[in-house]
């Protein structure tokens, strides 16, 4: 139920955003979203901004699925 | 900033190898895939047949197109063809069946049907037509439903006469309630919707937790879908279960609050018939009253509060996991993506369309 | 001077103002010349090639191309890919009065420039024009004839187990370009059209590949639809690989908003080509070597016909069934 694309914030007017991933631009309104700077990039669902997305929460997302391999995996 | 490192083929090939060894002496194990999305690209992956036999991921009820009842889909028609309103649809709705018709047949017939993908494009159509009522399909679980709140928050702002939501936006903890509280059913884990998760945070699989059922909350890259499945494989064999947030990256432990806040802004819970499932309470949302100028079911009086299921269609079980979409007896046969009986074959996640294009 | 096309200029003094002033320039007719009911071609050695195709396009202009272009280069590479040298096409125009002239003008132009970078000719036409909301501005039928040379034996149904599946560029780009510039979806794209005419491109795979067993250009309903189309027709399977499937960031990007598959997004510019294993890496090469190949890929092979048509292995190493688009591609957020 949830197609949701990361997509970097390059422009804002008031509650609306430009956003653009690899060639591709759309709108993402920010009301739910209120401290959103350009250059941050933003899940984007519907044309609404859903949360924040960046690269030290990725880069621990992934230690994340890392640790549970170091846990997991075959002796 | 890359998505591609949640794609990486070598990381994936070990999550596999490492579901193999976890699955190892656990016995028959069926995993619920909650979110249609995850269905979808399951699907879309191949993932299925890459598990050991023993693992079983079995699709739910989190497609809301699918659990929209038949007869919304008629009324939207019927406001078309006979009440002159322009329907601003999200493209998943486009060509679900309802009881009589659709919205792709109703254009065919001369209905004014505009694709979005956004409900704040639909006030673009209302201002372009102002002769028209513009009437938006606001179907969606928690994370459409911030999306339609702005919506109608700014139609509100800006005076709009001629913009209505017909809201059918359905909530997933109560059909998890449901789910959960089915003697029928045999789910040993649930993988949790990440994208509803960053609207209603960790907090809300609370009863999970208490019935001791593992959970993860997984993303929809394929290393998030498997790190999801490898971890509940972990805690059902460590017999430790809990729910996990295993998309941290998009889902904060307190979800999206500023989201919850705008949904109980314009909505309000209601008891809601899922397709196929029956009445869930509080289960839906519907507009406050005093959004009632904004409101197409008080408006046009076409409030859904029945339903009906065309004979032989097993959607309902489908939807619950209680049956493959093979199993149902009208699968490939009368009901195909081209001339689908039920929303499972139609809809862009039902479980019936994921086997049908991408096969099990 | 007509400013605006009106149903009076869909007959008689209309139309021959509309022709005069128009039409024949814009095409490259001389003005002087003698305006037959048919075309007369001497017959040609080999086989002729047959094709008709209708556009429909909404934008009329978009990024990398327009209705005009479309036209020309739909109906050659149809002949392109039955190995035939395109000779000549026809055009019949459906004309929506209140077309604006300019327009019309330029449509016809960017024809004649397509034409003349391809060496066909314009040899016969017609032209219609219909009340105000019943053609979306300009439908185009176009007719080709094409002259196959002896000895190619080029089908859908020749596809052998073995042999190399190779598309000829990078997909998706000319369905985004357009739904992009259809401007109700709330996106913009850097994708341009790949609109191009083929036949050179053919004629230097053919060269090195004489023996190619299929070729088909991948329009509506992409990629996926001549699989399953060639894969029927020959009675295989044909299995691709994800990992080799040329798709640029634009349309990756673009297919993850809307919800699409890059496999099932029209082309303008690219086709399917099946090869005898021994001819693939000779083709390959031919291909690259050409301006219009230069992205060209090996992205599976055939075999033995199992349960499905078309089918692929992900990039997690699983394989899934690449599936026959719907009629109609919509955009979802589910």
């Amino acid at each position: 139920m949830c197609l949701a694309i990361p997509a970097r914030v390059v422009r804002i007017a008031g509650s609306r955003a430009d956003v653009e991933v690899d060639g591709t631009a759309t709108t993402a309104d920010l009301s739910v979203l209120p401290d959103v700077k350009v250059g941050d990039y933003v899940m984007v669902h519907a044309g609404l901004a859903i949360q924040k997305y960046d690269e030290q929460e990725a880069l621990d997302n992934l230690a994340l699925i890392r640790e549970l391999l170091e846990k997991t995996a075959a002796p | 900033m890359n998505t591609l490192t949640f794609r990486d083929t070598a990381t994936a090939q070990r999550l596999i190898a490492a579901i193999k060894n976890r699955a190892g002496g656990l016995g028959p194990v069926r995993i619920m895939e909650v979110c249609g999305t995850h269905t979808m690209e399951i699907g879309r992956l191949g993932m299925r047949k890459l598990l050991p036999e023993n693992v079983e991921l079995v699709s739910g009820p989190g497609c809301p197109v699918c659990v929209t009842p038949a007869p919304y889909f008629d009324a939207l028609a019927v406001l078309a063809l006979e009440k002159n309103v322009r329907i601003a649809a999200f493209g998943d709705l486009f060509r679900v069946p309802g009881n009589r018709t659709s919205l792709a047949e109703a254009k065919a017939q001369g209905a004014a049907v505009d694709i979005v993908t956004s409900p704040l494009a639909a006030a673009d159509i209302a201002e372009q037509y102002p002769g028209q009522e513009t009437v938006f399909t606001a179907v969606g679980f928690e994370t459409t439903a911030p999306s339609t709140a702005a919506a109608v928050r700014e139609a509100v702002s800006k005076n709009r006469t001629n913009l209505s939501f017909f809201s059918a936006h359905r909530l997933v903890p109560p059909a998890l309630e449901a789910l959960l509280s089915d003697p029928e059913l045999r789910i040993n884990a649930f993988l949790l919707p990440g994208h509803v998760s960053a609207i209603i945070g960790e907090a809300a699989y609370g009863p999970l937790v208490k019935r001791k059922i593992p959970g993860v909350i997984a993303g929809f890259e394929p290393l998030d879908i498997l790190a999801g499945v490898l971890s509940l494989l972990d805690m059902l064999a460590g017999k430790r279960p809990s729910v996990k947030n295993m998309y941290s990256r998009v889902v904060r432990t307190e979800g999206n609050v500023a989201a919850r806040k705008l949904i109980d802004e314009i909505y309000e819970p209601c008891d809601a018939i899922w397709r196929g499932i029956g009445t869930l309470p509080a289960s839906g949302l519907k507009l406050r009253p005093r959004y009632a100028d904004f409101d197409a079911a008080r408006k046009f009086g076409c409030a859904v509060d029945i339903d009906e299921t065309p004979a032989g269609c097993s959607c309902g079980d489908v939807l619950k996991g209680l049956r493959r979409p093979d199993a149902c007896p009208l699968f490939g046969t009368a009901c195909t993506p081209g001339h689908p009986v039920g929303p499972c074959m139609v809809s862009s996640e039902g479980s019936c369309a994921a086997y049908f294009k991408y096969g099990w | 001077m007509i400013k605006t096309i009106q149903l009076s200029h869909g007959s008689g003094r209309g139309l021959d103002d509309l022709l005069h002033e128009i039409i024949l320039p814009e095409t490259g007719m001389a003005a002087d010349a003698v305006l037959e009911d048919a075309a007369v071609f001497p017959l040609q050695k080999g086989c002729i090639a047959f094709t008709t195709d209708s556009f429909v396009v909404q934008p009329l202009e978009f990024p990398g191309g327009d209705i005009g272009k479309l036209a020309v280069c739909g109906t050659v590479n149809d002949l392109a890919v039955m190995g035939a040298v395109p000779l000549a096409l026809s055009v019949a125009l459906i004309l929506e009065e209140g077309l604006d002239a300019g327009l019309l003008r330029r449509m016809l132009r960017s024809m004649r420039d397509e034409c003349g970078r391809t060496g066909i000719t314009i040899c016969c036409g017609d032209t219609k024009v219909v009340d105000k909301g019943k053609a979306d501005g300009m439908f185009i039928t176009t007719s080709g004839i094409g002259v196959v040379p002896a000895g190619r034996d080029i089908s859908a149904a020749n596809a052998r187990p073995g042999d190399r599946v190779l598309v000829s560029g990078p997909l998706g780009l000319h369905g985004i370009a357009i739904l992009a510039a259809r401007k109700g979806l709330n996106f913009a794209s850097l994708a341009v059209s790949d609109c191009a005419c083929l036949h050179t491109l053919v004629e230097a795979m053919l060269a090195a590949a004489p023996h190619t067993h299929c070729l088909r250009d991948a329009t509506r309903g992409g990629c996926a639809a001549v699989l399953n189309e060639l894969a029927a027709a020959s009675g295989v399977t044909i299995s691709i690989s994800q990992d080799a499937v040329p798709v640029p960031p634009e349309v990756t990007s673009a297919c993850g908003f809307l919800g699409l598959d890059p496999l099932h997004i029209a082309n303008e510019g690219r086709f399917v080509a099946v090869v005898p294993e021994k001819e693939s890496g000779a083709a390959l090469s031919a291909l690259r070597s050409h301006e219009l190949g230069k992205g060209a890929c090996m992205i599976g092979f055939v075999e033995k016909k199992g349960k499905f048509p078309a089918i692929m292995r992900t990039a997690i190493g699983g394989t899934r069934v690449v599936d026959v688009p719907p009629g109609e591609l919509l955009p979802r957020i589910c």
